[in-house]
């Protein structure tokens, strides 16, 4: 749960941000190392730009700490700290060509104008876009905006990179594109860097770790995979990609490691903790962890014969409505592969004999 | 886990910012705070300086003749309101929605009357309507002296101020809107009334409390063509300059201050719900052409603008004339300003000189203020206080800040009574004046660039004021020359403030027009009433082209 | 120019004028006045021929705000001196205790009237402003109005809506209309000739001036006026008559005086001396009938000659006295002309 290590680059502690009644952050603790690459990801309102915005000193937190590389910024203005920043409407100087905008910081730290120009070049080639130094921003398109953008905020080196939903104002293309471009760049200039974003997507494809915030609070810290498949709680597990939530009992017995839910008639093998025994809960699975096929391994007790309500063509594969005596009025989905379904012949009306493994069966209290 | 609450640490920056804005709230103190509270206690004292509770009050509420005025100036300012807004609406209208011909030029000629002191269309009234009137038949026996003559010449003189409201609230109108209503088969006057209409709705009502309060605090028009008909305004100057009464000029000022405090806040109101109304996203509505309707609505806009450029022309044809209605040869006597009342051509090049430093410092100020109130961080109270400051010059009639100017700065125990007399009062007093307008301007456009622009400069650790240098001042340059134009115009034509602070070496043009139709000396009244209009024209044209100029070698990045 | 011919005349004088060049040109005077602003290059000039020294500042404004400005700059006077204000607001001002008391040199030569009864003299007189009657002939002809030849003619109600006075709230000369009225006729007849009057009044104006110069251009048939005022309309070539009113005219004179406080005075003294001079008293001549040394005085070209002798026994004291009730109950009968005339 808690996001806390030793000799991190950032740390953040008992951060709480309140506007008047209204609690924006609540507690939070937080540590970064340095060159990592970290994802906010929450829905919007949050609070995770709230959090951005008190790592850069815009908006100071309430109560708590922030150190960076073991100096205490928590009280420090944004211009005493040490960060650059990118974001969503770019914030491009309108009136400066792309080489003053990107050179704009380095002519505060009162460099030589032959570095100045050198450092320009050197950045506009690695953001992509040489050539380009004497336009204005607006003759440019939103992507080309941004990087410029991300050249100014990296043109001072500046030990942590701030990036408030740097891609959200982008075509869906571009985006894609832009994504993998900032991670390469991330990655070459090994920059710890912290990005806001509400796309999970986003968050998975690009993030060493991802921070889940819901309502002020971290929900969950963990790597791509571990967020995805590990779900920490029931708002992560709904938030991030499709997940089949169904009532059930937990049941079982905990000495003898024999831990089951019951949902209808049927009863399902699932690891949980033990403290939810007796409890009605969610057991939940992600569609595409159901596993189709009468040949199974016979000492799996996880197997329903269902009924094929619909299927939902979503080209790579399908998602399938399946409902089951067994199950009452429960139904849930399935994903399956295009592949798939047309070896088995599988269609709509089918009754077919699935498994809902036990690993991937999470179980939260409601 | 400590509970301790997080105190930000200001910032060299932030400490700078504060320290300016600091310097102008106490400038707004000084100059609007302290003299409006002078006023407000002179009214309960009496000509010895003792506290006498309401008495003054209750003497100008028991004397009819003054009580009068009250329901005068509200007449004159509800009628003037009602058929300003009217002809302003159709014409905005016919500029918005038609597709006549010479829309460009017709929106040239209904914004110069803000060119003009609002005491011209009166004198070109005497000359049009008066005893020797050229067409004093239209009249048909009414007299121009009095009610209607004001009338006249408040709408003139409002025109603009409505027609800029209303066109903003047209202008936004959303093409789907018309389209369902088309769709719908809605009868075109149906679909006014129940789209055009309430889509302008706080337009409209703004326009009217604009109208209302420019009116009802005017003081030109009722003293050029009142004649016998009494208004607040005048009855101020009648009071000071006339009775020497100065405790009941006070009483008389807090009276028109009332009126036209309310007409603002609700503006304020309606404008906010306005704004509302512009964020929203529209479609920008593409009149369609409409022969009969075109014809129909270039013949009125025909009509507005030889109103407007009639009183203009007959205000240069009195000037030229010798002896009107004697003497009709023309020629230049009439320019002999220096052997009239009203200080003479000096007068002429001290409007000048009042308007440029105006213009300029009041630009500095005005900006400077709204961007440390605005972008700047912290000390909220102070920021609050400032904002209301800032706010309140557009409440106090001219007149009134005049007045209040005289009690305040000419007390013998004031360290700044120096200033009294001198071309520093009266700048200080126009800046004042015209705080509020100039200071919204400056506002809307600050907002209008990115919030972040402050916070990518702190992270690129640019100080504040470079990058309010190098950004905020090229990005913002087109509503500064703006403000630099309205404050010069206005310097120009205004009266109200000023009549009371001028000395002996700073005469103005404008209060020399008042000092000379007060004389008597019409004519040269006409005369210096048209130097300031062709003063403002030649000056409204620099600035054009110098926007144009401007833009075009430092704003490369609007075009596209 | 003038300066130059002057030291030409004597070598002496260049000399000492270059020696105390210096300590001479610093001298400025602050000098408020009513008096008609094409007079006043005139009068400084003339003034000049004979100290070269001072330098006069002129603020200048019609009586009503010369005296409004004066007294709210009571507590800080800005003004060294006053030169061409009337009587009665300089009285006011003596009453305030505004005025510095002076004697100036050659006082004996100055008729008895024109000078403040106390001595030292808080004031000085110059010339005396008479009230009168413009008419304009062409209007008068086309709308078929007699020429009136008394005050009490103007109440006959062929002259309703043709007549125009200054507000004597505003205007000295409205206020010496009023008051002189009220002295030729007593209290009661006065008031009650004014309401007939009121009748026949088409407006009242701000300043004393204007309603002579309205007549001059016809936009009244007839202006309630003061005599200086016609003449000079007269002269442009204005088609007026100007009737001395045979129950006698109000007058005031433009007097001078010190303000007490002046930084100046030596300088405010030279002026005052000045000012009663012969030379300066042939310069009022110019534009008036009657000045300080009647003795000197000539006619003035398309002045009524009559002038003397109908210029009423004025009562400044009682008129400046009896001022605030005075304005107060003319207010309260006439300025409410803003209710539609019926």
């Amino acid at each position: 749960m808690s996001g806390q290590r030793t000799n991190s680059y950032l740390k953040i502690r008992g951060l709480t941000k309140k506007f008047g009644r209204f609690t924006a952050l609540s507690d939070v603790e937080l540590d970064v190392d340095e060159g990592e690459f970290v994802c906010f990801l929450g829905p919007s309102g949050c609070g995770k730009t709230t959090l951005l915005r008190a790592i850069a000193g815009l908006d100071i937190q309430t109560y708590g700490q922030i150190e960076q590389a073991g100096k205490d910024i928590s009280d420090l203005p944004p211009s005493e700290r040490d960060f650059g920043i990118v974001f969503q409407s770019y914030a491009l100087f309108p009136n400066l060509t792309i080489a003053k905008n990107i050179a704009y910081g380095l002519e505060n730290e009162g460099h030589r104008k032959s570095d100045i120009l050198k450092r320009v070049t050197e950045l506009l080639d690695l953001v992509g876009m040489p050539d380009q130094s004497d336009k204005y921003p607006s003759q440019l398109s939103g992507g080309q905006q941004q990087r410029v953008a991300l050249a100014r905020a990296i043109a001072i080196s500046p030990g942590l990179l701030l990036l408030d939903e740097p891609l959200s104002a982008l075509d869906a293309k571009v985006r894609v594109k832009l994504r993998g471009e900032i991670k390469d760049l991330q990655e070459k200039l090994g920059v710890t860097t912290i990005m806001v974003t509400h796309d999970q997507e986003e968050a998975l494809t690009m993030a060493d770790r991802i921070v889940v915030i819901n309502e002020g609070v971290i929900e969950q810290v963990g790597t791509p995979e571990e967020i995805y498949h590990t779900p920490a709680t029931q708002f992560v597990a709904d938030f991030i990609g499709t997940m089949n939530f169904l009532p059930a009992n937990a049941i079982g017995k905990a000495a003898m490691n024999d831990l089951k839910v019951r949902i209808g008639d049927i009863e399902l093998d699932c690891d949980y903790d033990e403290q939810l025994l007796g409890k009605q809960v969610l057991a939940s699975i992600r569609p595409e962890d159901v596993v189709v096929g009468n040949n199974h391994d016979p000492a799996d007790r996880n197997v329903i014969e269902v009924k094929i309500d619909n299927i939902e063509f979503l080209g790579a594969f399908g998602r399938a409505t399946l409902s089951s005596t067994q199950l009452g009025a429960v139904r849930f989905m399935a994903d399956f592969s295009a592949n798939l379904m047309r070896a088995e012949k599988i269609s709509r009306g089918m009754t077919i004999s699935v498994s809902l493994p036990s690993q991937s069966i999470r179980v939260y209290a409601i | 886990m400590t509970m301790e609450i997080v105190k930000a640490k200001t910032s060299r920056d932030d400490k700078q910012m504060l320290g300016f804005m600091l310097i102008i709230v106490c400038y707004l103190v000084v100059a609007l705070a302290l003299p409006l509270y002078a006023i407000l206690s002179k009214s309960f004292k009496n000509h010895d300086g003792d506290f006498i509770g309401f008495a003054n009050y209750l003497e100008y509420f028991s004397t009819p003749a003054l009580t009068y005025s009250i329901q005068n100036s509200l007449t004159i300012s509800i009628l003037t309101m009602v058929i300003s807004v009217t002809v302003a609406f159709i014409l905005a209208y016919a500029l918005n929605r038609s597709c006549m011909r010479f829309k460009s030029v017709f929106k040239v000629i209904a914004l110069v009357p803000i060119l003009v002191p609002s005491l011209l269309p009166g004198i070109a009234l005497v000359y049009l309507f008066g005893q020797q009137g050229m067409i004093k038949s239209l009249l048909m026996g009414y007299e121009i002296y009095g009610p209607i003559g004001i009338v006249i010449s408040e709408v003139f003189f409002t025109l603009p101020h409505a027609l800029i409201i209303i066109t903003t609230a047209l202008s936004i109108a959303d093409s789907r809107l018309y389209e369902a209503a088309d769709s719908l088969k809605t009868s075109k006057i149906k679909t006014f009334f129940t789209v055009t209409l309430p889509g302008a709705r706080y337009g409209l009502i703004s326009a009217a409390f604009v109208v209302f309060t420019l009116t009802i605090t005017d003081f030109g028009a009722p003293k050029v063509i009142g004649g016998g008909y009494n208004v607040l305004a005048t009855d101020i100057y009648k009071q000071v300059v006339g009775q020497q009464n100065f405790e009941m000029g006070a009483v008389v000022s807090l009276v028109l201050l009332l009126p036209a405090a309310v007409a603002f806040f609700v503006d304020r109101l309606v404008q906010r719900k306005q704004v509302a109304v512009l964020s929203a996203k529209a479609v920008a509505l593409e009149p369609k052409p409409n022969k009969a309707f075109d014809l129909v609505m270039l013949g009125y806009c025909l009509l507005v603008a030889v109103f407007i450029l009639g009183i203009l022309f007959t205000c240069q044809y009195a000037a030229l004339v010798e002896f009107y209605p004697y003497n009709l040869t023309l020629g230049f006597t009439n320019y002999q300003f220096d052997l009239m009342d009203g200080g003479g051509w000096d007068s002429f090049y001290n409007s000048l000189e009042l308007a440029s430093w105006t213009a300029v410092i009041g630009t500095i100020m005005v900006f400077l203020g709204a961007y440390m109130v605005e972008k700047g961080k912290g000390f909220n109270m102070g920021r609050g206080l400032f904002q209301f400051l800032a706010m309140l010059p557009m409440a106090v009639p001219g007149l009134v800040l005049g007045l209040a100017y005289i009690f305040f700065f000419n007390s013998p125990n004031n360290p700044l009574g120096f200033l009294y007399h001198t071309m520093g009062i009266l700048v200080i007093s126009t800046v004042t004046h015209f705080y509020t307008v100039s200071h919204l301007t400056a506002i809307t456009a600050l907002k209008q660039m990115d919030r972040e622009f402050e916070s990518v400069a702190a992270s690129l650790k640019a100080p504040f004021h470079r990058t309010f240098r190098k950004i905020t001042v090229p990005v913002c340059l087109p509503a500064i020359l703006d403000i630099s134009i309205y404050l010069f115009v206005n310097a120009m034509t205004t009266v109200s403030a000023v009549v009371f602070l001028y000395g002996p070496h700073t005469n103005l043009a404008s209060v020399a027009v008042l000092n000379m139709d007060d004389a008597g000396d019409i004519a040269p009244a006409a005369a210096m009433g048209m130097m300031i209009f062709y003063t403002n024209a030649v000056v409204r044209i620099l600035h054009g082209f110098l926007t144009r100029g401007v833009l075009k070698k430092t704003q490369l990045w609007r075009i596209r | 120019m003038m300066k130059f011919k002057k030291t030409k005349k004597t070598i002496g004088t260049l000399v000492a004028s270059l020696l105390s060049i210096t300590a001479f040109a610093a001298t400025e005077l602050t000098v408020y006045t009513a008096v008609e602003a094409e007079d006043l290059k005139k009068y400084a000039a003339r003034f000049n021929e004979d100290h070269p020294d001072i330098n006069i500042n002129w603020v200048r404004d019609s009586t009503g705000i010369v005296t409004a400005k004066l007294l709210a700059e009571k507590e800080n006077p800005k003004a060294d001196v006053i030169w061409g204000l009337a009587a009665t607001s300089l009285l006011l001002m003596k009453s305030e205790g505004m005025l510095e008391a002076y004697s100036p040199k050659g006082l004996d030569g100055l008729d008895d009237k024109f000078s403040d009864k106390s001595t030292p003299p808080s004031w000085v007189g110059m010339d005396a402003w008479v009230a009168a009657i413009c008419v304009n002939t062409i209007e008068a002809e086309k709308h078929g109005l007699p020429i009136p030849s008394s005050w009490q003619d103007l109440t006959d109600s062929v002259y309703q809506n043709h007549v125009a006075m200054p507000n004597p709230n505003s205007s000295g000369t409205g206020f010496l209309d009023v008051s002189s009225w009220l002295q030729i006729f007593g209290e009661d007849d006065g008031w009650a000739f004014m309401d007939g009057l009121h009748k026949n009044i088409h407006h009242y104006t701000h300043s004393g001036s204007k309603p002579c110069k309205q007549a001059a251009r016809g936009e009244v048939a007839i202006g309630v006026s003061f005599a200086f005022r016609g003449a000079k309309s007269k002269a442009k070539g204005a088609p007026l008559e100007i009737v001395i009113p045979s129950e006698g005219i109000g007058w005031d004179m433009e007097a001078t005086a010190i303000v007490k406080g002046t930084n100046n005075l030596e300088a405010a003294q030279t002026l005052v001396d000045w000012s009663i001079t012969d030379k300066a008293n042939q310069m009022y001549n110019e534009g008036y009938a009657v000045i300080g040394k009647q003795a000197l005085a000539k006619p003035v070209e398309h002045f009524p000659t009559n002038i003397p002798e109908s210029m009423i026994d004025n009562d400044f004291e009682w008129a400046a006295n009896n001022r605030k009730r005075i304005l107060t109950e003319w207010q309260n009968r006439y300025d409410s002309k803003s209710e539609p005339k019926s």
